[in-house]
């Protein structure tokens, strides 16, 4: 089976365009994980023992669960219950929480990492918990969770194409369509992968390069 | 319909969906920790051109997605001769791409084995081949294992995609109970807690265990 260029050519422009939508789930999905997972971090520290079990234990179960069932589970869920939510709605929570939990564990490492004198001194100068976080220990467990976070900024990336099976129109979900029509799967299925590829190569670049100019910055 | 009666009418297929799970788990182990080793040596070979190969290996897998990769080998590699069934193709793939990221690991881990171990097995005269099975491997093992214990819960919910190749796993068989019962929360939410329960009461105890008993055994624990 040879390679047909022409075709190429002509499926680009719809390919170019589900490469946003694409992006678009990943930074959506993305958004929703950095702001969820702090909420589940806070949430392990709080004095409060049970909160702090139940969420320990919720994290584990979205961490050890596929993304794909979770994603078929959001979507499937709410119609029994009178409630309906769009491919793109339930598509963007299932991978947003699914990936709140791996960052939650990022931020969990990265505060971990501040010493213990830090919280002790906060303590001795009278700051209260808040001003503690925003001040002392944000500043000084951000650097070393940047790795992580883009790691998974990435990954989540990688893992859009699953949403295409509650029909959300992204890159996966058009070469699927595409391939049907045309009972060719050569050129549609290695345009996705050959976009994945051009997109995550430099996007992983340029974090390690950023990692190393906040830890510049930092003074670390 | 109570839940006792959905788990008597349906239970078994999801039992059946699980071994398929099962199997589909360990060959795709299996096939993740060769592709890991060959190609986190093949890493640090000395030789570009071995090397350059195992890079690109590496940065592919690791740089699309498992779900097109998986798509690819079962649709586009039949073009080129190469037919698999649908079964293999899905451990295979979930394989080729687990691996990619072990590669990583196995290559860290060589790389953090103290240089002095090196140099030791270098001054009593074994061959690099013997230097690496005796001296460096083991100890790399030891340091590897805590992270291989996150990739093979990644391995696990890897193998959920062969559903979508109709490999008849957990995944498949709660999407076809799903379309001929809607009852959505008692399906995917028994496959969730199956899931569930494997990878943690059953998987991580087990690669615990692993980690304990490789440490007993180069006498650091």
């Amino acid at each position: 089976m040879e390679w047909r260029w022409s075709w190429v050519w002509e499926l680009l422009p719809q390919f170019i365009d589900a490469t946003g939508k694409t992006l678009l789930a990943a930074g959506g999905g993305y958004l929703i994980a950095v702001v969820l997972g702090l909420v589940l971090t806070l949430a392990q520290r709080t004095p409060w023992r049970p909160v702090t079990v139940v969420v320990r234990e919720l994290v584990e179960f979205i961490r050890s669960t596929p993304l794909l069932l979770q994603v078929f589970f959001v979507f499937y869920v709410g119609p029994q219950f009178g409630i309906n939510l769009s491919p793109w709605t339930s598509g963007l929570i299932a991978i947003g929480v699914h990936y709140a939990a791996y960052l939650s564990e990022v931020y969990r490492g990265g505060i971990e990492n501040v010493p213990k004198g830090q919280w002790e001194a906060a303590t001795a100068i009278n700051m209260s918990t808040v001003q503690t976080y925003r001040r002392l220990i944000i500043p000084q467990a951000l650097p070393p969770a940047i790795a992580g976070m883009g790691n998974y900024l990435v990954g989540i990336f990688k893992d859009t194409p699953m949403l295409s099976v509650i029909g959300v129109a992204e890159l996966m979900h058009t070469a699927n369509s595409v391939g049907a029509l045309s009972y060719r799967y050569l050129e549609p299925y290695t345009m996705v992968g050959v976009l994945f590829l051009a997109i995550s190569l430099p996007t992983a670049f340029f974090i390690a390069r950023f990692e190393k100019w906040v830890r510049r910055k930092m003074g670390m | 319909m109570s839940y006792i009666e959905f788990l008597q009418d349906y239970g078994g297929r999801m039992v059946d969906g699980s071994l398929i799970t099962l199997v589909q788990f360990v060959l795709a182990t299996v096939v993740s920790v060769l592709v890991a080793l060959t190609f986190g040596l093949m890493r640090l070979a000395s030789n570009p051109a071995v090397k350059g190969f195992a890079t690109v290996y590496v940065e592919i897998f690791r740089g699309t997605s498992l779900l097109v990769q998986l798509f690819w080998i079962f649709f586009v590699l039949p073009l080129f001769g190469i037919t698999m069934d649908k079964f293999t193709a899905g451990f295979i793939a979930v394989g080729l791409n687990m691996g990619a990221y072990g590669a990583e690991l196995v290559r860290g881990a060589i790389l953090a084995v103290p240089k002095g171990q090196w140099e030791a097995a270098k001054a009593i005269n074994m061959t690099p081949a013997q230097r690496m099975r005796r001296i460096i491997l083991p100890q790399a093992l030891v340091i590897m294992l805590p992270p291989w214990g996150n990739l093979v819960i990644e391995i696990l919910k890897g193998t959920a995609l062969v559903a979508l190749i109709s490999v008849t796993d957990l995944m498949f068989q709660a999407r076809q109970i799903n379309i001929s019962t809607f009852l959505s929360v008692q399906t995917f939410g028994t496959a969730l807690i199956i899931y569930y329960v494997f990878a943690r009461f059953c998987v991580t105890p087990f690669m615990r265990a692993v980690e304990r008993r490789m440490a007993f055994k180069i006498g650091r624990a």
